[in-house]
């Protein structure tokens, strides 16, 4: 009970720390705010029982601050200015959001109750993870054996990514015009 | 004849930076290693790896760590811990039947005794540390992004070559 009540707490912080993030002007600071949320988020899931997502969260928390922080400060953020109202202006995207939520309301009520797992598919991993893989940390044989799957396909989304990314920054120079940027690169 | 410019930050952060990464590289391999027995695994290890390597470009300078690990040879671990994953599958598939299965699950040996989940490790933290680098080294990249002509004053830059 008293965890659960703990639990309350810090998702009122998390959500205090995403209105911040939201509604403050200096980019610095929302950007530290954002990293506040994600400890908080980390420390979520040491009461939720998992010390794999709450390392995990710690060290892409601090990864992700590092390079939000390289992104955002010396760029110029210029505003773009609104000329009028499109069709997706906030009152669509209110009521869309409004719709999705109804839908999600009553998915969600068919759903088991929070913290009390239907263990129809867990639990033959639970059983079974010891005695078939060797590993102690059944997360480990879960997502590594399992589901190694999973994993090979997440592997493939960041192989995947970075190519792209090396495909489109490749070098070259664009300076044709003096109008456009010129980009070099080294590697 | 040039004057050789200290590139980086001061020798403080420098001299910390030596000590310190060290034993994030050792963390990382007590990462990988022991995956399969305590939480941890092959993702923060390879994030840990990317911290690192980011400290040291921090720094040092991109310069410096270009020598080392430059952005071909990252891009090419990439390719070597999803060629890894790729082959331990294979490897399941020839000798018993099914695409990633754990052939050597649940031996005596003194290394392997949960069988390809630290190989499995191996592969995901080179690959997620290394394109996490990389992520970082492109970022870096588009610091210096250099502007011409008017769009210069509209972004409100120098035409300069920015600082790195």
């Amino acid at each position: 009970m008293n965890t659960i009540l703990l639990l309350h707490l810090l998702l009122v912080f998390m959500v205090i720390g995403s209105i911040i993030t939201v509604e403050i002007k200096n980019m610095l600071s929302a950007v530290i705010s954002v990293g506040a949320v994600g400890f908080i988020l980390s420390v979520t899931f040491l009461f939720l029982g998992a010390p794999d997502i709450a390392i995990t969260q710690v060290i892409v928390e601090i990864l992700s601050l590092i390079l939000l922080i390289r992104a955002t400060i010396n760029v110029d953020n210029v505003a773009i200015e609104e000329k009028g109202e499109s069709i997706f202006s906030n009152r669509t995207t209110l009521i869309f959001v409004g719709i999705i939520l109804v839908f999600a309301w009553i998915a969600f009520q068919s759903l088991p109750a929070f913290g009390e797992p239907s263990m129809r598919i867990s639990r033959y991993y639970l059983l079974n993870a010891y005695s078939k893989v060797g590993a102690s940390n059944i997360v480990a044989s879960i997502i590594l054996d399992f589901r190694a799957y999973d994993t090979f396909g997440e592997l493939l989304v960041l192989f995947t990514s970075i190519s792209g990314a090396f495909a489109v920054l490749r070098r070259g120079k664009i300076d044709k015009h003096k109008d456009h940027l010129k980009i070099d690169l080294e590697t | 004849m040039e004057k050789k410019v200290e590139s980086g930050m001061s020798s403080i952060v420098k001299t910390i930076t030596s000590v310190m990464v060290g034993f994030m590289m050792l963390f990382a391999g007590y990462f990988i290693l022991f995956g399969d027995e305590v939480p941890g695994g092959g993702f923060p290890a390879g994030v840990m790896m990317a911290l690192a390597y980011i400290l040291i470009t921090l720094a040092y300078g991109r310069e410096f760590v270009e020598k080392r690990v430059s952005g071909i040879t990252a891009s090419k671990l990439t390719d070597v811990g999803v060629l890894i994953f790729l082959f331990v599958g294979f490897f399941g598939l020839y000798f018993s039947g099914t695409f990633l299965n754990n052939f050597l699950q649940n031996n005596e040996s003194l290394f392997f005794t949960s069988g390809t989940i630290i190989i499995n490790d191996v592969a995901v933290a080179l690959t997620v540390g290394m394109s996490l680098y990389l992520i970082f080294l492109a970022l870096a990249i588009f610091g210096r992004v250099v502007c011409e002509g008017s769009l210069c004053k509209d972004l409100g830059r120098d035409s300069e070559e920015e600082k790195e």
